[in-house]
């Protein structure tokens, strides 16, 4: 690349310089390339000549040019513009890789938020729940003991109450009979005489109006 | 120069030998003296502003990448993707003008792109691998650069030979362009300096009367400033231009 650069500068450059200069070479057409640059600088050689224009400088301008120009290129394809390069798509890496490192934390940070959330409500639930069971089972216990207590007291009263009952009873059926017996002295005192079976019907008359 | 009092606008383009290797075309001149130092102070620039290649860049690595991402996108805009293989030469080309123009600001450096010598050989250069690589790459396909498609064909015996004389003559507008501006500057330049200098040597009034010329050479100077960094521009972006047509050749 460097060998051959310089060559094709020259060759061209010369053969653009015929070309511009096509007049002035023109009976020199065949060896234009040599031609122009001998003619000018016999000619001109001595005389006031615009530099920029001076053949006689051109030969070792382009050569240094060559030099110069292919050490810049190599120097930069090689070195310094892959050094360049690489520093920026470091940067670009890096910045990149940060952004995601990033976005990655911030989705575990949603992810762990979201997993307290759902430990707390399901915390939540069971507290519900268990209060819920609690009162429930204090409410059957009480219920219970209380339907033993009821059924005690009741089965208590109606015994009670039978009790009273057939004393009650018990106590009205002397009855009739002191009040017939009674009934039957009253009547033999005052001098009658009761029939028993007359009395008691009394009796039974007496306590029915009663 | 012999007389050191006379103005010549001229004499800053002249070469003269710095260190001469005898007969023969190789005479290390005060022009090849600049294009060592361009190419030195391009390459140790860069080479030591990103010695470092620091993440967080410096003000100095800085500029070294954006030089790098604007010829990038300049590439990149005018060629495409598969213009990036001449990133590196068009990168060259345009730090190689960039800087020989600015060296030509300094006082007394020799401007190495006021020859239309070196223009054209860079602009000859530019020619030879739109040329080579566009064959290499189209084949004889290449040739339909200079056949626009869509156009009539009755036209084409017409538009034709336009296109091929608008290639053929794109090395010496290249050229031309870049020469012609620094030349007539840095003579414009000068002319204008030396007049502050004539008419200082006239008296009060003559120093006067130099103000004007003054200013002008200052306003001159800025202009050229300008003139250098955008001529290197434009250096580089038709470079990028015509590499388009060697990649892709159909209009």
């Amino acid at each position: 690349m460097a060998g051959q650069t310089p060559i094709i500068i020259v060759a061209q450059a010369e053969g653009g310089d015929a070309l511009q200069q096509g007049v002035v070479v023109d009976e020199h057409a065949t060896d234009a390339a040599h031609a122009t640059g001998e003619v000018h600088a016999t000619e001109e050689a001595h005389a006031e000549v615009f530099p920029p224009f001076d053949p006689s400088t051109f030969s070792s301008q382009l050569v240094w040019l060559a030099i110069t120009f292919a050490v810049l290129y190599i120097a930069l394809s090689r070195v310094a513009l892959p050094r360049i390069g690489g520093i920026i798509d470091a940067r670009k890496a890096r910045i990149e890789g940060d952004l995601k490192e990033a976005e990655r934390l911030r989705a575990q940070t949603d992810k762990a938020v979201a997993a307290y959330e759902a430990a707390l409500a399901q915390a939540r639930q069971d507290a519900g729940k268990i209060a819920e069971d609690t009162r429930q089972s204090i409410r059957a216990d009480i219920e219970g003991k209380r339907a033993v207590v009821e059924k005690d007291l009741g089965t208590r009263m109606s015994e009670a109450d039978a009790r009273i009952q057939a004393s009650k009873s018990a106590a009205l059926g002397s009855v009739d009979a002191i009040a017939t017996e009674t009934a039957q002295a009253l009547v033999a005192q005052l001098g009658g005489d009761a029939n028993e079976a007359d009395v008691r019907a009394a009796v039974a008359e007496a306590k029915g109006a009663v | 120069m012999a007389d050191p009092n006379k103005v010549d606008p001229i004499h800053q383009f002249l070469i003269t030998p710095v260190v001469s290797f005898g007969e023969g075309g190789f005479a290390f001149t005060n022009s090849a003296l600049f294009m060592v130092l361009t190419v030195g102070l391009i390459l140790a620039y860069l080479l030591l502003s990103t010695g470092r290649r620091a993440i967080i860049p410096g003000r100095a690595q800085l500029v070294s990448e954006m030089l790098y991402e604007f010829v990038a996108n300049m590439v990149r805009s005018s060629a495409g993707t598969a213009g990036m293989k001449f990133f590196p030469f068009v990168f060259s080309l345009f730090m190689f003008v960039l800087v020989a123009n600015m060296f030509g600001m300094i006082p007394f450096f020799f401007t190495v792109t006021s020859h239309i010598i070196i223009t054209f050989a860079l602009a000859l250069l530019v020619f030879a691998v739109v040329i080579v690589y566009g064959f290499w790459k189209n084949g004889f396909k290449f040739l339909k650069l200079f056949v626009p498609s869509g156009v009539p064909g009755y036209v084409l015996p017409i538009v034709v030979p336009i296109e091929i004389v608008s290639f053929l003559s794109r090395p010496i507008s290249l050229s031309v362009r870049l020469f012609a501006n620094i030349l007539a500057g840095h003579i414009t330049l000068k002319v204008f300096a030396g007049f502050i200098v004539t008419l200082g040597a006239l008296g009060w009034l003559g120093w006067l009367g130099a103000i004007l010329p003054l200013v002008m050479t200052v306003a001159i100077t800025a202009l050229e400033f300008l003139v250098a960094a955008l001529q290197a521009y434009v250096f580089a972006v038709l470079t990028s231009m015509y590499i388009n047509d060697a990649i892709h050749p159909s209009h």
